[in-house]
């Protein structure tokens, strides 16, 4: 061929068809080989464990306090109840509870080993003790600080560039590690200064961003739904309509961000730019002339601090140990994140506090006096009535059954998120619990099965917290997935083969198909329908019998729902 | 049981005077023809904003007009973009609305406003024009879902306060059939593996009835496992369809999306909307729109010569839309921007009347307002009405406001009732 000579003669275009080489090879070989280089890097920097894990239940110092604030609760509940006249249901099974715990605090079930080592302990206050112990599991702020995430941020990972959801999660995971007061959490959230990747933080500004701009009303609206419980943002365009939100409330609140912006140098606050006082100013309607507004809360603005930022000056009035719409709104949101359904619905949008105390105030009171401290509400929440109440209940007619559910006299089933599901399905099929100190590869293996079933799932995002209904796609999904059909075919390494080979005798084997899936034994009936499947079956048969029945386990309402 | 396998049965119990046996003897819905079907909708949803100027509304030699030409149509008066060269030929048998306008810019609220006829609201999601059809005019008869969509959808149509069930099942790559449809064992054990879940959940609901009946897990259950057996499943796959058919359609995502539209009307699904992603075109907008057109122009043309064909046309609401259209002016990267006062759908079908030009936009570009403005939801409450839904009725919703269907008013040029 004359390619020498042409090289030869044309070395510019030359040098062309060999720096189009390089870029067909940039993207065939280099930028496939760098993504699965940075996805490894990441992957093992989130298995790496920052964190010693707790592998016996430690006892919890503050039992009786948390006793105290869960029993007042409990008054409350039962007062209302006896004035209803409703019947509670009873106490669930103490394994339902902590399949609820882990459901909740992991995002996924017990492991057999768990279910083990729970079952061993025979110490008082079993479920507080365990309670505090997922707490202090890194599963817990891995699984919240996503959860938290998209209250705050949503779950969009746009605007580009200048947003890192990512960054902002791990900040979050990492201050809920360390157990930071959520005030104080909340408070840096709204008013850190500095760039996107370095202070993560300020994600929460930058996720607001339009064409490199600060959308302050985005802001505003967002600031007061999550941290107060409100929905002002209809109060943007018009008063609200059956609140008492007014434009000009808004617009007040918005100012607070009017001097935020955001460039190279990060997320800023500057009252003036090149001598010129930056002020907030938006279009008046009806002159359609540029109007300044001051920044201005809509009650007590005696809590808002006279030094500090615009922004500093917002956190610290949102924060104000006196505005009790600041805890009402996190109990709530709690609340939602352990029962699957908030405990006033829609969870943003709280009716405003009165004389009388509710459940809100009560648990509210006890975070702010135990120093906004995340971890003890859970205990506290995760240790009344009706968290540990069965999801049976005697009523017999709608009416009376509907009247239970709302008024907490029965536990309610919700819908799985898909993660939880997928999670719960990966965690029955291993036997060992999947945590930090779990083989890397293995670890490698979930992050990505889990983000493909997730996606065709469907994620709710951040309408996560709304009733759902099951789909048909997901019950396809459960049945005959790819992904569900390698976790229920036995290999050495899954629970089915393990089960299969190991398990013993038919009706132990039986039990253990049980407790990695549903968390419990069997019933009579169905040890009576399912014991003659295993009689007598040995080898692949035997394989067979067991996949069979984890298969069903794992298609019923049982297990994909929170009950 | 194939539908011929079936007739013959039936025919065989009639034969033995066993009617009192058999479903009731009227025709199966999805076998009329004509006026006398069901009515359907399906609709092509331009993702992005599409350019009313580079399709439905185009102003060559002015200003705002950019390179774009204009060819004449089978509809009188009606001038299109000479990207359109088939659909040309075909548009008569719809409408041409050149003066759409609502007040969103942006492409979410863009979008839920062009699939729910609503502005978004933070308290409430509306149902989808699809979800409302399914939910007041359901077909019984079939065993696929009612409401599909087809194509990569950032937003698909959902059924809002009507729930999660009324939802579009989503098929990202139309034509290849259904994945998770083939049960992972043989039918021996898959009878055992159902027995065993029948066995499971009947422990579980035991004093959860009223609990369970709220989760659809069962009902849904159930679904899932009549589409796995059911004939009408053929609809999603192309393997069996004529080369030159495909060819008409476009060898596309959206080509072949438009083709199993088709075959799911056929079989009696209510709502099918099918995505084409890629018009926002802020940058070298008159290169994308030429893109965009090279698929839409078979795609769009074949569904409606297949429709007319199979009779299934005058049955068949079809509505081509996006979130918004494009501004007049040219920006300086040759793009355009988002502009959602004075922008075009193509809409017939149904027993709609075809061949008309409603509304006018301004050649300079100067007024922002088009003459003959038509709000969005007029044209919510026409396709409501033509598809025999009650779009006055009000619901109430699950936070106990009551909800009208449509706050509209139909076009009542469109209307032929």
């Amino acid at each position: 061929m004359d390619g020498v000579r042409f090289v030869a003669a044309r070395p510019a275009e030359a040098h062309d068809l060999v720096s189009l080489g390089f870029a067909m090879k940039l993207r065939t070989v280099v930028i496939p080989a760098l993504v699965v280089a940075a996805v490894f890097a990441a992957v093992v920097g989130a298995a790496r464990s920052t964190v010693r894990t707790h592998r016996n239940a430690p006892a919890v110092d503050a039992s009786d306090s948390i006793r105290t604030a869960a029993g007042q609760i409990d008054d409350w509940f039962a007062t209302r109840w006896r004035r209803e006249g409703i019947e509670p249901a009873a106490p669930a099974d103490e394994l339902q509870v902590l399949r609820r715990l882990s459901l909740s605090l992991h995002g996924t079930v017990p492991s057999l080993e768990e279910i083990r080592q729970f079952e061993a302990d025979t110490g008082p206050d079993r479920l507080m003790r365990w309670t505090q112990r997922m707490l202090l599991d890194t599963r817990f702020a891995d699984y919240f600080s996503e959860r938290l995430a998209r209250g705050f941020v949503g779950v969009d990972t746009a605007p580009f560039l200048v947003f890192r959801r990512d960054r902002f999660k791990d900040w979050l995971a990492g201050r809920l590690r360390e157990n930071a007061p959520y005030d104080q959490i909340v408070r840096e959230i709204i008013s850190t200064q500095g760039l996107w990747t370095g202070t993560p933080a300020s994600n929460f500004v930058t996720s607001a961003v339009v064409e490199n701009d600060v959308d302050e009303n985005k802001l505003a609206g967002r600031s007061v739904r999550i941290f107060l419980g409100q929905r002002i943002d209809c109060a943007q365009c018009h008063n609200h309509p059956f609140s008492h939100w007014k434009q000009l409330q808004f617009e007040g609140l918005a100012s607070f961000y009017g001097q935020t912006q955001v460039s190279l140098a990060g997320v800023e606050d500057k009252s003036s730019d090149k001598g010129e006082p930056i002020e907030y100013a938006v279009e008046d309607r009806m002159t359609l002339q540029p109007r300044t507004i001051e920044p201005a809360v809509p009650f007590h603005p005696e809590w808002l601090p006279a030094e500090g930022s615009r922004r500093e000056r917002l956190a610290g009035w949102i924060v104000h140990p006196d505005n009790r719409r600041f805890e009402r709104a996190i109990v709530n949101r709690m609340w939602a994140y352990l029962f699957g359904r908030p405990w006033h619905d829609p969870v943003d949008d709280i009716p405003d506090p009165t004389l009388d105390d509710d459940l809100l105030d009560i648990a509210g009171r006890d975070f702010r006096a135990h120093g906004c401290d995340l971890r003890r509400l859970i205990l506290v929440l995760t240790s009344t009535r009706p968290f540990r109440m069965a999801s049976v209940h005697p009523a017999g007619d709608a009416d009376r059954f509907d009247q239970a559910r709302r008024e907490w006299a029965v536990f309610p089933m919700t819908r799985l998120r898909p993660e939880q599901v997928i999670g719960g399905m990966l965690q029955a099929a291993s036997v060992q619990t999947i945590n930090q100190q779990t083989h890397l590869l293995f670890r490698m293996i979930r992050f990505f099965r889990e983000k493909n079933f997730v996606d065709e799932y469907g994620d709710l995002g951040v309408d996560e917290l709304a009733e759902q209904t099951a789909t048909i796609t997901q019950a396809l999904q459960r049945m005959n997935s790819q992904l569900s059909r390698e976790i229920v075919q036995a290999n050495p390494l899954n629970a089915t083969g393990r089960i299969a080979a190991m398990a013993g005798s038919d009706d132990k084997c039986l039990e253990v198909c049980f407790l990695v899936a549903l968390t419990r034994r069997p019933t009579d009936d169905e040890k009576e329908a399912l014991l003659p499947q295993l009689a007598g079956k040995t080898k692949d048969e035997r394989t067979n019998a067991v996949e069979d029945i984890l298969w069903a386990l794992f298609n019923t309402e049982e297990f994909s729902w929170q009950h | 049981m194939n539908a011929i396998e079936r007739r013959s049965f039936l025919q065989a119990l009639a034969g033995l005077g066993l009617s009192f046996a058999m479903p009731a003897l009227e025709p199966r819905a999805a076998e009329r023809r004509g006026r006398a079907r069901q009515k359907s909708l399906i609709t092509l949803w331009m993702s992005g904003g599409p350019s009313q100027l580079e399709t439905w509304d185009p102003h060559p030699g002015t200003e705002i007009g950019g390179p774009t030409k204009a060819i004449k149509t089978r509809t009188r008066g009606l001038e299109i973009a000479e990207h359109f060269p088939r659909v040309a030929e075909q548009i008569d048998a719809l409408s041409v609305v050149r003066s759409l306008v609502s007040k969103e810019g942006d492409h979410e609220r863009g979008t839920y406003m062009m699939k729910t006829g609503f502005r978004p609201e933070t308290t409430l999601v509306h149902p989808s024009l699809g979800s409302i059809l399914v939910h007041e005019a359901p077909n019984p008869q079939l065993e696929i879902p009612q409401h599909v969509s087809l194509g990569e959808s950032q937003w698909p149509s959902r059924g809002g306060y009507f729930g999660a069930q009324y939802d579009a099942f989503k098929v990202f790559d139309p034509g290849r059939g259904l994945h998770n449809m083939q049960a992972p064992v043989e039918s021996d054990r898959q009878a055992t593996r159902l027995k065993n879940l029948d066995v499971v959940s009947k422990a579980f609901q035991q004093g959860r009835r009223l609990q369970s009946e709220r989760t659809l897990h069962q009902h849904t259950l159930e679904a899932a496992l009549k589409m796995m057996r059911s004939d009408q499943l053929v609809a999603f796959d192309l393997k069996d369809e004529a080369k030159a058919t495909l060819a008409a359609y476009g060898d596309t995502n959206f080509g072949r999306g438009c083709l199993v539209a088709r075959r799911l009307i056929e079989k009696g699904v209510r709502a099918v909307e099918v995505t084409l992603n890629g018009f926002d075109t802020h940058g070298n907008n008159f290169e994308g729109h030429k893109t965009q057109a090279a698929i839409l122009d078979p795609a769009f043309s074949a569904l409606l010569i297949d429709l007319k064909e199979r009779q299934l046309l005058d049955s068949t609401v079809v509505l081509c839309v996006g979130e918004f259209g494009r501004t007049p002016k040219i920006n300086p990267l040759d793009g355009r921007d988002h502009w959602p006062t004075g922008f075009s759908c193509v809409i017939g079908g149904g027993g709609l009347r075809g061949g008309l030009v409603l509304g006018e936009t301004d050649p300079t570009g100067q007024k922002a307002e088009p003459s003959q403005p038509i709000p969005v939801q007029n044209l919510f409450a026409t396709v409501l009405k033509t598809l025999g839904v009650d779009f006055t009725k009000e619901l109430i919703t699950p936070i106990g406001r009551p909800m009208i269907f449509s706050q509209g008013q139909p076009i009542a040029e469109l209307l032929t009732m």
